[in-house]
């Protein structure tokens, strides 16, 4: 039995995985989008992004993913998947979140690094790559490590709409043999996922030491 | 014919008035020190010279060509401007290196930047970069650099970084450098390692402006001292007249208020 459940919860974990890392791969550079969007100059351009980013931070991401897996259908479209549905949802949510992360580093830029940039004759695509980008992410990688870790337990919300996850296999064990401690055990998983990246996020806090500010 | 022209310049930040009136002329290398009262316009009146704030009206002409002038403030081009700024080397008093890189990579960055706008860059790419970085090294020996050339900007004194920050700008080949109180971040005990830098370069004649707060410097070192006060140039002349002979009771009391 030990080893049919382990089986089990590895080959949910391999779909926890990609849930994982097909998010970060999409909502990074989309949330970076998002937060130039939110810190623009031009109204038409900042309050749509201002009003997504309330709407998807201030519902739950449980109800988004069921509002993505089964609005298409109640609509009408047929023919998306429901792990497509889930990419939607996990990526909107957490590009959100990252842009309101990276908006935070950006904005603590202190302006004489973009006065700096500007009297050596950079322009601003130059510097916000070559100066700004740099710094930001070292400020960002804290509350980033943080977010990352939430994105690996909220990955199990998928269970929600039928997507065989750690927790959705876990849970099956329950139903079928009446049995809890698979779901006990499925923490085990998640807990050395997140030991895997807070080791990961440890080794780049130092790569980055080299130099303050 | 004046390397640099600036006509009834004009600024305000809302409501408040900095710069009421301003215009000033100086020749190709030419040392001038502006001083005077913390608000009285002075990193302003730097600052509008090489764009960083645009004045709300004047003009400003560099060898004779006109290169700012207020009437068509909003449609100057940014690529004009870029363009522009590049006659000016800018010192500032936070230093504003870039912490991520080491000396040399805060030298070299802008030139090898800008070189990718040269015609010749894909052909001579590897020749080019190795100019940029021997006219760096050379300019950051003459500084007394040589050993810090790896070290990262937190790794060195503010004095240290200041320096840097100056070879940075000269790196570019600036026609005029503008200096906004240099070494009013600095330790006392730090600052003449940053003067003498200055001061070398205002004996090769290299043209600049200095605003600072170091009267024995511009009583020693410039050709030229500006006394600024409220927005307005109050009185200029040479170091002798401004701090020997002052005419203005402003300027007297300024300058009694101060030690020299």
């Amino acid at each position: 039995m030990f080893i049919t459940v382990t089986l089990s919860l590895l080959e949910g974990l391999w779909t926890t995985f990609k849930i994982f890392s097909l998010t970060l791969l999409m909502a990074l550079p989309l949330g970076l989008i998002i937060s130039l969007g939110s810190m623009s100059k031009i109204k038409v351009i900042k309050w749509p992004i201002k009003t997504l980013i309330w709407v998807i931070r201030g519902t739950p991401l449980m109800l988004q993913l069921i509002v993505f897996g089964f609005g298409p259908g109640l609509l009408g479209i047929d023919g998306m998947s429901t792990f497509v549905a889930v990419m939607i949802a996990f990526v909107l949510n957490y590009a959100c979140y990252f842009s309101e992360i990276y908006r935070g580093g950006i904005e603590g830029i202190p302006k004489g690094q973009y006065e700096a940039g500007t009297v050596l004759g950079l322009t601003k695509t130059q510097i916000f790559f070559k100066i700004v980008l740099m710094q930001v992410i070292k400020r960002i990688i804290p509350p980033m490590s943080n977010e990352f870790l939430t994105l690996v337990k909220d990955t199990s919300l998928a269970n929600t709409i039928m997507i065989y996850e750690i927790t959705w296999n876990a849970k099956r064990f329950m139903n079928s043999a009446h049995i809890l401690w698979p779901l006990f055990y499925s923490g085990l998983f998640y807990l050395a996922f997140c030991g895997i990246l807070t080791l990961l996020f440890g080794y780049i806090e130092k790569k980055l030491d080299y130099y303050k500010g | 014919m004046a390397i640099l022209e600036i006509k009834n310049l004009k600024k305000s930040f809302g409501k408040t008035e900095v710069l009421k009136d301003i215009s000033f002329s100086m020749e190709k290398g030419e040392a001038v020190s502006i001083i005077g009262s913390s608000g009285s316009g002075k990193t302003t009146f730097l600052r509008c010279i090489n764009f960083l704030e645009k004045a709300d009206s004047g003009t400003i002409l560099l060898n004779g060509n006109e290169i700012f002038n207020g009437e068509n403030k909003h449609t100057m081009s940014s690529a004009d401007i870029r363009k522009n700024q590049l006659n000016f080397g800018f010192v500032f008093q936070q230093f504003n290196l870039f912490p991520q890189y080491n000396v040399l990579e805060n030298v070299t960055l802008a030139p090898r930047l800008l070189a990718k706008e040269r015609p010749d860059f894909k052909t001579n790419k590897k020749a080019i970069y190795k100019e940029i970085e021997e006219n760096a090294l050379s300019l950051l020996e003459k500084a007394g650099l040589k050993e810090k050339i790896n070290n990262y900007p937190c790794q060195l004194s503010g004095g240290q970084q200041q320096r840097v920050a100056i070879v940075r700008a000269l790196a570019l080949n600036p026609e005029i450098m503008l200096f906004d109180e240099p070494t009013s971040a600095l330790d006392p005990e730090l600052t003449n390692e940053v003067l003498n830098i200055i001061k070398d370069l205002v004996d090769k004649d290299m043209t600049m402006i200095i605003v600072t707060h170091e009267m024995n410097f511009a009583k020693n070192v410039s050709d030229r001292v500006v006394f600024m006060d409220d927005g307005y140039i109050v009185e200029e002349g040479s170091p002798d007249e401004i701090f020997t002979n002052p005419k203005s009771e402003r300027l007297k009391e300024f300058l009694s208020n101060t030690k020299v």
